[in-house]
């Protein structure tokens, strides 16, 4: 794969894992279990909607055929989706979408901080300003996972049960793939071995103090960030979120 | 989900910038201070509001009874001596 394409890739990997999980806690709104929640869930859905456009919009550009954040959120098909399988998966019940946004975090934080030394300044820039939610994010969801864990019995059964439910899901974010190769060899992304053993440690301190256990090891899915398969989930997703530009075309706001 | 009774009301103060002081902007309920500080974050100062937040819970706050406002505070009325009046402010003192 020629390196632009596949920065394309890896753009897209990290701008749809944003819109992705941005829109699946979106769903959220007006539906939190308390008003207070319900703020912080869909401010969080803005942070990743807003990291979103700008990994979108520089994927764009890097692909150098005119197509904008829009075109690239609106008009793919599932096919064309690079996220990571965890972040397409419902929200099941608030147990589920802590531990999904929980999973998904501490690898994020990881991820960004190391893209905050990225060798692409454009990318550099984007990564400096997402790190700072993305602290937040992970601050938020760990306290939640620990709370409910170590909560009350029925928090922490279903708090288990979501483990049990999303764990075969964590190993696709620190696979490396021949993308992640090239972008380390060019300065641009990080080593995903690296980035495993801190989201190792960290995903294990916070279980550990929330009284969970780990789920023992297990076969993996993957194929989302490769773009090779995708849960059916994802489909429903992009019906949603792309209905008014399919039926509309064009349409502007 | 707890019912919501089951957790207290939080009174929440934010300070909007360094060298004011906080202000009370409202309240919210959280099961313990650590979430209450991160409700206040999420729910009071989403659009640059503070520097800073502190949060009491409410049952803690002492309030001065309304029957008795007459004789706490209208006593005052008629001592124009105890303001600071009769002095000329530096144009360059803020925030009095």
């Amino acid at each position: 794969m020629p390196q632009p394409q596949a920065f394309f890739e890896y753009l897209l990997r990290l701008g749809d894992n944003a819109l992705i999980l941005g829109h699946r806690l979106s769903e959220w709104c007006g539906h939190g279990p308390i008003l207070e929640q319900d703020i912080a869930m869909t401010n969080i859905a803005l942070d990743q909607v807003g990291q979103a456009r700008s990994l979108l919009q520089y994927a764009g550009q890097v692909e150098g055929k005119g197509r904008t954040e829009d075109n690239l959120a609106y008009l793919r098909d599932v096919s064309g989706y690079r996220n990571a399988l965890l972040v397409e998966q419902p929200n099941g019940d608030f147990a589920h979408t802590i531990t999904r946004q929980f999973l998904f975090d501490a690898f994020n934080y990881f991820q960004f901080e190391a893209l905050k030394q990225s060798r692409d300044e454009h990318l550099q820039a984007i990564a400096a300003k997402s790190f700072k939610e993305i602290a937040y994010h992970l601050r938020y969801s760990s306290e939640w996972m620990i709370r409910l864990g170590d909560g009350a019995e029925e928090s922490r059964q279903r708090m288990q049960a979501a483990l049990e439910d999303l764990w075969m899901y964590t190993g696709e974010l620190t696979e490396v793939t021949e993308v992640d190769e090239q972008m380390l060899e060019a300065g641009i992304g990080p080593d995903l071995r690296k980035i495993k053993s801190l989201y190792d440690e960290k995903v294990a301190a916070i279980l550990q103090e929330a009284t969970l256990e780990q789920p023992a090891d297990t076969w993996m899915q993957s194929g989302g960030k490769t773009g090779r398969m995708h849960s059916e989930h994802l489909g429903y997703i992009l019906a949603e979120l792309q209905f008014v530009q399919r039926a509309y075309p064009g349409m502007e706001w | 989900m707890t019912n919501k009774k089951d957790w207290p009301l939080w009174e929440v103060f934010i300070r909007s910038k360094n060298g004011l002081s906080h202000k009370h902007v409202g309240s919210l309920h959280a099961a313990d201070a650590e979430m209450a500080i991160e409700n206040a974050r999420d729910v009071y100062t989403r659009r640059s509001e503070g520097v800073s937040i502190w949060v009491v819970e409410s049952r803690y706050i002492t309030a001065s009874s309304p029957d008795q406002a007459e004789s706490l505070f209208d006593p005052a009325d008629d001592k124009v001596y105890r303001h600071p009046t009769f002095y000329n402010l530096p144009d360059e003192v803020k925030h009095i």
